[in-house]
């Protein structure tokens, strides 16, 4: 087999022992409940019976490893079982299946994140370059020390500055990014417009200085070197030499920053009141609504993996070692 | 050039001569040296260690003390005005830099406490209970550090012991990571095999020979990960399942205080009261980034001498 | 050459002046160094560690490494004031007129792309050539250099060539544009002295061939006598002397000259001993139980004698310093100390055992802990063996200190505080502290100038006479063996070749290993690889 096959090969079976640890580890997490957790969720005044039913649906008198892999075959078919919420004392069952609750609100989150990755991934890119370029010029440092500023704050120190400043003070964008299902779509980037600038501006200031970073490592190379004593004029350098060896940091460096966006998009949404998988996530993590955070974790774990898993196999197709072995 | 040695003395040899001063001496000669960025960051992080210190004797109002007024406007009594059910914000900015800074700082350690030691047991014993925690450390980094938080903070529940002990596991992931790598690369040096030739103990080579060696690197990780802790904490507050009320603490005090911001454009002062907070979070990430970017330039740069 | 073609010469730089940017200040490299090349021409650039060569060389085509910068002087080549004009203008110089060929092949090739079409890229950019043309040329360059399979190398990627052809590719690439002058910074230095031969000379006869001007650049006397016509000694970044070569070896102007290849005056008077102190009998030895690296390995150490274990990278050497030390047990054989055998494990020797035999690094950098002073480093095995505490101790290694030719001031400096050459001296004292019968020397002296390892060398010795120390010298350098042994073991591919003592060793008849090995050292004849070239004619027309 070709090398670069088996190790693309090798590295998919890891991502997907990867994952099922994960699952594994998120499904054990309800298995640390304390014992009494039936009645905080019915309520003090939940019956005996009530309670005993609750603990069947859950499967409690059944083994782990079965539970397991119940749970895992049903999220497999999409079925992520049924919010705790809803839930009264009385037995009366008006709890949603997670599957409702969490399929718009994953949409409008993907949404808002490409929002964000479009702008902030081009623009971040080009302002780390350019930087690496012109190293040590006026330009790089003023925006070393912008960005070095930046990425030291708060995601919702960002946000709110926005608010007081775009929203509140001189409103051009809403500061309650309150989109709803079956709204137009330009009225729909309108309203997710503050949230996607906050998120491009956290996001900018890593980006750009991580791939001025490895920009800067790149043309430290003696094959840089060479080709500039061969009379390469610069743009050529760049484009010739340096790039078909850039494609595996830049790829690393996009995957890493695309990640903390879904970390990052968490606040973001608590704060413009967005309806996404974050605050969905934060408000059942309050009402310790335990199947709705399992499949929240999930879905955030899985993308984060499936990014990292991309960007490594973006390394691996691009690497002359393996795509002409000896 | 015609100082070309007849007679060759190994004394006279140049090398890299250098006064030798006390280290008191020494710090005092790269304080001067530092940049104005770095200045700035030290001046920052003492007066917030000192705010923090001596809270109780700034703070012109008790923590958790209730006034009559809630939401009251900036005064001359109450300086940035008071909150939702009527304390004091300029008090409880100043107690929560006791609070969060507090939190953040025993997380820090906590973390950087068992991810050292297990870093180094993975570093030295290089065997299968190197593979057992590297893989688990791998699993568990596979998953973003909030949303894992988010999910045991769910089963734990939200009190300030098991927020420090949850943070400070996930967080020792990476001092873990970190301490591995670098006390592999000072554990294949040749001085740590000659100690072996000579015989010396396992524990020996450890702490003379591996751990000064590895704490530079170490030190300005400490500064970047009580950065993350703090932001992290933070953010978790500021969603309401941190550090819980009626504690002081500037995460909380955005989300409390958020709404005021819909009023900016009629009364500037009340809408700004949610930065305050926000703002010495803010501040004092961007101070100790400050100082530990001129640590990691020093550091790099006393390497480049040799 | 003509003299019409002397008259105006091709490199013309004259009081040169370059910085370089570090610890927030400028400081100079090249203080006023003046140079002239006529056309066909090649002038040996030759200096120790921080003569500022490679500078030198770069600066030549008006190149200078980012964070340096000229300051004064000119550079005129054919008619032209390189140092005045910008890059887009040397441009049109780079990789056409000038070439530049670097010590570090494998790493100055991008990896991204074929080696062919980075051979010609220069030659095709500026139409000196048609590419098929240009490619067709540089395949009978290559055949010319005597890669294997010259058709079709040029298709490879530069890591699936061996890093002596990689070398001999970028001779090609530089000669590809056919330019009027090639600077070659290092070539041969990273490679193996058998590889070493095939590169020079094939370097030489391309040269040669085609008449081009050339600097080279390098710290090897030896090597840079083969290749140029004058000599160039640099120090410090000034002008030592400037010599045509056969006048310089005769007789050099300087002392420093003379200096450069001290270690080639010293010579042991090789004595024979049957009074073995150390024996390695019969080892084979494994990493990871699969890959084995010595076979059948058997080693005499004479007691109070100098054993030198000479051989060429992977050849084993190091790895048997490992299986005597016990940081590598052998799977088969022992090791014999005095007639005993010692356990094979590290961990199973007693204190007594690993005090006997002591051990001393090529790198001291490496080798001495960055964080303790110089009496802490010397102090500890004191302390460990012999039970020395406090005053005594220290007074131990004062008395240590002067033995290896420093002072008392040198106790409380750190090792960042110290020059290359007294590093390693103390190492030799920490060895010394033990007060071992054996130390195990690994290429002490292959990163150092070759004063210092004069020092050195001289130094070992004396300690050996005075107090009848015997050495297992490791290195690949015959020079350095010439130098301190009395006996010597040949190795190659993980086996003993020969052991003897030296002057049989080194006198014919040679196995065949020995034989290419010997004939591959370049001595201080320039006429070395010219008469080489002739025998290897010779023999392959016959």
């Amino acid at each position: 087999m070709h090398p670069v096959v088996s190790t693309v090969l090798k590295r998919l079976a890891l991502g997907l022992v990867t994952l099922v640890f994960v699952s594994i580890i998120i499904f054990c997490s309800i298995q640390l409940l304390p014992g009494d957790f039936g009645e905080a969720i019915l309520g003090q005044a939940a019956t005996e019976e009530t309670v005993a039913a609750f603990r069947r649906e859950l499967g409690l008198d059944k083994p782990a490893v079965y539970r397991y892999f119940d749970w895992i075959g049903s999220v497999m078919t999409g079925d992520f079982g049924t919010s705790f919420s809803g839930r009264s004392a009385s037995g009366v069952n008006r709890a949603r299946p997670v599957v409702d609750l969490v399929g718009p609100r994953l949409g409008n989150t993907l949404f808002l994140a490409s929002i964000a990755a479009l702008i902030s991934v081009p623009l971040a890119l080009f302002l780390g370059i350019t930087a690496a370029l012109w190293r040590n010029s006026v330009y790089d440092k003023l925006a070393s020390a912008t960005t070095l500023t930046t990425i030291s704050f708060p995601e919702f120190f960002v946000a709110y500055v926005l608010i007081l400043l775009i929203g509140t003070l001189w409103p051009i964008f809403p500061s309650l990014a309150d989109v709803e299902a079956g709204m137009p779509f330009w009225e729909r980037v309108y309203k997710t417009m503050l949230p996607s600038i906050t998120l491009t501006l956290v996001i900018v200031a890593h980006l750009m200085r991580m791939t001025r970073a490895a920009i800067i490592n790149l043309l430290a190379s003696p094959y840089i070197e060479m080709a500039r004593l061969k009379g390469e004029p610069a743009i050529r350098v760049i484009l010739k030499h340096a790039l078909p060896n850039a494609w595996a940091p830049i790829a690393a460096v996009i995957a890493f920053n695309l990640a903390y966006l879904i970390v990052g998009v968490v606040v973001v949404e608590v704060v413009f009141v967005y309806p996404g998988i974050g605050q969905l996530m934060v408000d059942a993590v309050s009402s310790r609504d335990i199947p709705v955070v399992q499949a929240c974790a999930l879905i955030f774990a899985a993308t984060y993996i499936l990014l990292n898993l991309t960007a490594d196999i973006i390394g691996i197709v691009s690497n002359p070692r393996l795509l002409h072995p000896k | 050039m015609t100082d070309a040695r007849k007679s060759y003395s190994a004394a006279a040899e140049v090398g890299f001569v250098r006064t030798r001063r006390t280290r008191l001496a020494r710090m005092w000669i790269e304080l001067k040296k530092a940049p104005p960025t770095a200045i700035f960051g030290l001046a920052v992080i003492m007066f917030y260690i000192i705010l923090g210190v001596f809270a109780p004797w700034i703070a012109p109002y008790g923590e958790a003390e209730i006034f009559p007024q809630p939401f009251a406007s900036w005064s001359s009594e109450h300086w940035f005005g008071t909150d939702q059910i009527g304390r004091d914000i300029l008090s409880r900015l100043i107690y929560g830099s006791r609070n969060t800074i507090g939190i953040a700082l025993v997380t820090t350690l906590i973390a950087f406490l068992i991810g050292g030691v297990f870093g180094l047991v993975a570093a030295i014993t290089r065997n299968w209970i190197d593979q057992l925690i590297s893989r688990g450390v791998d699993v568990l980094m596979a998953i973003p550090s909030l949303i894992f938080a988010l999910m045991l903070l769910s089963i734990f529940g939200s009190s300030a012991w098991s927020l420090i002990l949850i943070i400070a596991v996930l967080d020792s992931t990476r001092v873990f990571r970190l301490t591995r790598a670098t006390a592999i690369n000072v554990a294949v040096m040749e001085y740590v095999e000659a100690a072996t030739l000579r015989g010396e103990k396992l524990g020996w080579v450890m702490r003379r020979e591996i751990l000064p060696n590895i704490l530079p690197p170490l030190v300005a990780e400490f500064g970047l990960r009580f950065c993350f802790v703090f932001l992290t904490i933070a953010a978790l507050s500021f969603l309401g399942v941190g550090i819980q009320p009626p504690t002081a603490d500037w995460g909380t005090m955005v989300r409390e205080t958020a709404n005021l911001i819909q009023f900016a454009r009629f009364d500037l002062k009340a809408g700004l009261t949610p930065l305050l907070p926000a703002s010495a979070i803010a501040l004092i990430t961007v101070a100790v980034n400050f100082v530990v970017d001129w640590f990691l330039h020093k550091s790099s740069g006393l390497r480049d001498e040799h | 050459m003509s003299t019409e073609k002397r008259s105006t010469p091709l490199l013309k730089m004259d009081n040169l002046h370059i910085e370089g940017f570090a610890d927030e200040k400028w400081n100079p490299i090249i203080k006023g160094v003046g140079l002239t090349l006529h056309r066909g021409e090649i002038l040996g650039l030759i200096g120790e560690s921080g003569a500022g060569k490679s500078t030198l060389g770069l600066a030549a085509m008006g190149f200078t490494r980012a964070g340096c910068r000229i300051t004064e002087g000119s550079i005129f080549f054919d008619g032209v004031d390189l140092a005045q004009k910008p890059e887009r203008f040397k441009q049109k110089y780079w990789g056409t007129r000038i070439t530049y060929v670097a010590q570090s092949a494998a790493a100055s090739f991008n990896p991204a792309h074929r080696l062919i079409d980075q051979t010609v890229a220069a030659t095709v950019r500026v139409g000196l050539r048609t590419e098929a043309d240009a490619k067709r040329d540089a395949r009978e360059l290559f055949s010319a250099l005597s890669l294997p399979d010259p058709d079709r190398i040029g298709d490879r990627y530069p890591h699936q060539v061996s890093g002596g052809q990689l070398q001999r590719v970028m001779t090609t690439m530089a000669m590809s544009p056919r330019p009027d002058l090639i600077i070659f910074d290092e070539p041969t230095t990273a490679l193996d002295v058998t590889t070493q031969v095939e590169v020079l000379m094939s370097m030489r006869k391309i040269v040669e061939e085609f008449d081009t001007a050339a600097i080279y650049i390098t710290h090897d006397l030896a090597v840079v006598a083969q290749m140029a016509d004058n000599i160039k000694v640099l120090r410090y970044g000034r002008e030592i002397e400037e010599a045509e070569t056969r006048a310089m070896l005769r007789e050099p102007k300087e002392e420093y000259t003379r200096s450069l290849w001290s270690v080639r005056s010293l010579r042991k008077k090789a004595v024979k001993s049957d009074d073995i102190v150390l024996s390695v009998d019969g080892v084979d030895a494994a990493y990871g139980n699969r890959i084995k690296v010595l076979h059948d390995v058997s080693i005499k150490l004479p007691r109070g004698k100098t054993v030198a274990i000479v051989g060429e990278s992977g050849s084993g050497k190091s790895t048997t310093a490992k299986a005597i030390t016990g940081l590598l047990p052998p799977s088969k054989g022992q090791i014999l100390f005095n007639g005993t055998a010692l356990p094979a494990e590290l961990k199973d020797r007693s204190k007594e055992q690993l005090r006997q035999i002591q051990m001393i690094y090529q790198m001291a950098d490496t080798a001495m802990n960055p964080r303790q002073i110089v009496g802490e480093i010397i102090g500890r095995p004191l302390e460990f063996y012999h039970g020395l505490k406090g005053k005594a101790q220290e007074q131990r290694v004062i008395q240590l200190l002067e033995q290896i030719e420093l002072d008392e001031g040198f106790y409380d400096r750190l090792p960042s505080e110290l020059s290359g050459g007294q590093k390693q001296r103390v190492c030799i004292a920490r060895s010394l502290a033990a007060e071992p019968e054996i130390i195990i020397c690994d290429e002490v002296t292959s990163s150092l100038d070759q004063i210092v390892q004069e020092g050195i060398l001289k130094l070992l010795m004396r300690l050996q006479r005075e107090r009848n120390i015997s050495y297992l010298f490791i290195t690949h350098d015959i020079a350095t063996v010439e130098a301190i042994s009395d006996e010597i073991v040949v190795m190659y591919e993980g086996a003993v070749v020969e052991q003897g003592i030296k002057d049989d060793i080194l006198s014919p008849p040679h196995p065949d290993y020995t034989q290419l090995l010997l004939s591959s050292v370049p001595e201080m004849d320039p006429d070395w690889l010219t008469n080489l070239l002739k025998g290897k004619e010779a023999a392959a027309a016959v």
